[in-house]
């Protein structure tokens, strides 16, 4: 039994940077947290500040119900997966995986099956007497995690592990971390700018922006209900067509029930279909001017006929409209989204 | 279009090179040469006939105590002066890596005294600890201790210690700084995490990741007590008392100059020679592996 809980955390560096401008998260025992954002959205600081490598100039965070804004990395009872790794250069691959378990003084034979019982779950057992740059970043990676698991710690910390991976690795030992975690069901806050590693591998996904929460929940549920503008623009790939609607309307877009005042209408690219004869909630036309076909299907980009606000339009299978066409588009009414321009908040 | 200068013949690039090889043969090979060539001859007392003697002054060398002894106190020397001014480097090394807001001023006057001269290094100690005069001798005596460096052997190693010590301390403090600064600060974090106290993740982490900076500047190290000290001692003690502070470098110096033993001086230049070359090629094989992790 192991949760997480950060209330009001903050972040003010020395420089009077203020990096997380109060965080309040839980993560229940066995969870996968996920935290992502932009860049410099404060996701490391809130990360090292849970490790103990930051010191929290605000708020309190608790793991197993034990605050411990003034206790030693040590005494966490935590391991951390570093961006690049952090292997001991000097230790074999054996020694780096004990190494935390001699410095607490468990004994020899027992430090010999827990390195052992990991190195086989990782595959590493081949290289256990190498030196770590003699392995290949995928191996590296896969010692790191090791290291983090031999020792049975009550979270796991992961900073962008798999961001010096090349794609087709990255998405291996994304399934394998997301199994690994299953079983060992470990704690885990995991910070990624990938929104494809954020949705996949969260039980929880926060997202966060300039050191605030904008959203937590579980990844589908912030795609079907993204709770700010933000948000919106954040997830999804490609992003949500947002569209800001004046009070009275657009030139060649019809919206069957559009709130009252100047809004901010929300429709994913994937949700967007060719009106033939079908009616719907929301119809649209715009001018197209390029198209990406990748296969599986085809992204049509374009521009609104009213204001010129750039469309997207993902068709499945192959389509191939000639540039410069006007397409009508359609929707349905369950799949629009409504913010305030204002606040940026999600509208009912 | 070719862009390149190209110089046509082959004089200009010579020409270009004379003056730094002009300057490598006058002031070392040409000397290095003489002293070999030296080494096999006596003169007589007055300087006025040679004899070419082969090996001679090495064997004569060899044979005396007095030589034995200079490498014994060159031996006890290097290696207190060697290990003081690592191991006090380092650990301002360390403090300077933790506290780096101050570390410019901090930087700048552990710096200083690279800058001394050495004579002039061994003069400020040997004022400071004149017997009568010196304000450090002084203040040991009021402590009710005998210091005399002009009497007594060990108090004079102890100042001459102390003195290429003090001077050598900065050198080797800026490469451990950029030692420690090289050192990843994720690979310290992860030992943190992983319950290593600072004094272990010292030993166990850090140390070992900057055993090539350490082996790198012993080797510098002992290069520097064996030749450059010459200055402090000359200046402090004048390898004295009774010949208590006598390097080598010291003896060829005084044996050649004062005792007029020139082959007997030259046969000396050559046994360092040897010595330094050896530890420059150890150096160099070591520079060629680069990293031993
Ligand atoms: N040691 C520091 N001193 C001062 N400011 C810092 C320090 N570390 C980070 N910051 C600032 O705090 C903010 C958050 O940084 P942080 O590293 O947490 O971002 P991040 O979300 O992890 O970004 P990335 O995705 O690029 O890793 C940034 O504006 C950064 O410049
Ligand atoms: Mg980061």
């Amino acid at each position: 039994m192991s949760d997480v809980r950060l209330s009001e955390v903050r972040k003010v560096y020395a420089g009077g940077v203020e990096a997380v401008k109060g965080v309040s998260l839980t993560i229940a025992d066995g969870e996968f947290c996920v935290l992502v954002g932009p860049s410099g959205c404060g996701k490391s600081t809130l990360l090292r500040m849970v490790a103990g490598l930051e010191t929290i100039s605000g708020g309190t965070c608790a793991i197993d119900g034990r605050v411990v804004n003034e206790i030693e990395p040590a005494e966490r009872d935590i391991a951390m997966v570093f961006q690049n790794y952090a292997l001991y250069p000097h230790m074999s691959v054996y020694n780096n995986m004990a190494y935390g378990l001699r410095n607490r003084g468990t004994p020899k034979d027992e430090i010999d099956a827990r390195v052992k019982e990991a190195a086989r779950i990782l595959e590493v057992e081949p290289f256990l007497e190498r030196k770590p740059k003699a392995l290949s970043g995928g191996q590296r990676q896969r010692v790191a995690m090791g290291r983090a698991i031999v020792r049975k710690p009550k979270v796991f910390l992961f900073d962008e592990p798999l961001s010096n991976l090349d794609a087709k690795l990255r998405i291996q030992m994304r399934v394998e971390i997301k199994k690994l975690q299953r079983a060992l069901k470990t704690t885990s806050i995991y910070v990624t700018h990938d929104q494809l590693e954020a949705m996949t591998l969260a039980d929880q996904l926060v997202v966060m922006n300039k050191g605030r929460v904008e959203q937590a929940g579980r990844p589908l549920e912030l795609y079907e209900r993204p709770a700010t503008l933000f948000v919106a623009g954040f997830i999804g790939a490609p992003p949500m067509n947002l569209i800001t609607l004046p009070p009275e309307g657009l030139p060649g877009l019809q919206l069957a029930n559009k709130p009252t005042g100047k809004v901010v209408l929300g429709i994913r690219p994937e949700h967007l279909f060719e009106q033939g004869s079908k009616s719907a909630d929301l119809s649209l036309e715009f001018t197209v001017q390029a198209v990406e076909a990748v296969g599986a299907e085809t992204y049509i980009y374009g521009a609104l006929g009213g204001n010129g606000t750039e469309i997207i339009l993902r068709e499945p299978g192959k389509a191939s409209p000639a540039l410069g066409t006007r397409l009508k588009v359609g929707a349905s009414a369950a799949n629009l989204h409504f913010f305030d321009p204002e606040t940026s908040q999600r509208l009912a | 279009m070719e862009k390149r200068v190209v110089f046509h013949g082959k004089l200009l690039p010579y020409l270009l090179l004379a003056p730094q090889l002009l300057i490598t043969i006058v002031f070392f090979y040409w000397p290095a040469g003489q002293a070999v060539w030296q080494s096999f001859l006596v003169q007589d007392a007055f300087g006025l006939s040679t004899e070419f003697v082969w090996f001679e002054n090495y064997a004569l060398l060899f044979s005396k105590p007095e030589y034995y002894k200079s490498m014994w106190t060159t031996a006890v020397f290097s290696t207190l002066v060697a290990f003081l001014s690592l191991s006090i480097a380092l650990l301002f090394a360390v403090q300077a890596d933790k506290h780096i807001k101050f570390a410019t001023g901090y930087k700048t006057l552990l710096i200083w005294p690279y800058a001394v001269a050495p004579a002039v290094a061994g003069v400020l100690w040997l004022f400071m600890f004149q017997p009568s005069l010196g304000l450090v001798s002084q203040a040991i005596r009021a402590l009710g201790f005998q210091w005399n460096p002009l009497l007594d052997q060990d108090h004079a190693m102890a100042l001459v210690v102390m003195a290429a010590t003090w001077k050598q301390i900065s050198y080797n403090f800026l490469f451990f700084l950029a030692g420690l600064q090289a050192i990843p600060k994720s690979v310290i974090e992860a030992a943190a995490i992983d319950g290593a106290t600072p004094m272990r993740r010292f030993w166990t982490i850090i140390f070992p990741l900057l055993s090539p900076t350490t082996f790198f500047l012993l080797v510098v190290n002992v290069v520097y007590v064996f030749f450059d000290t010459f200055g402090i001692i000359d200046a402090a003690t004048q390898g004295g008392p009774a010949k208590g502070t006598e390097t080598m470098v010291y003896k060829v110096f005084s044996d050649g100059r004062s005792g007029g033993d020139l082959g007997g001086s030259a046969a000396q230049s050559v046994v360092l020679m040897v010595i330094v070359i050896a530890l420059t090629a150890i150096q160099f094989r070591y520079v060629e592996r680069k990293v031993q992790y």
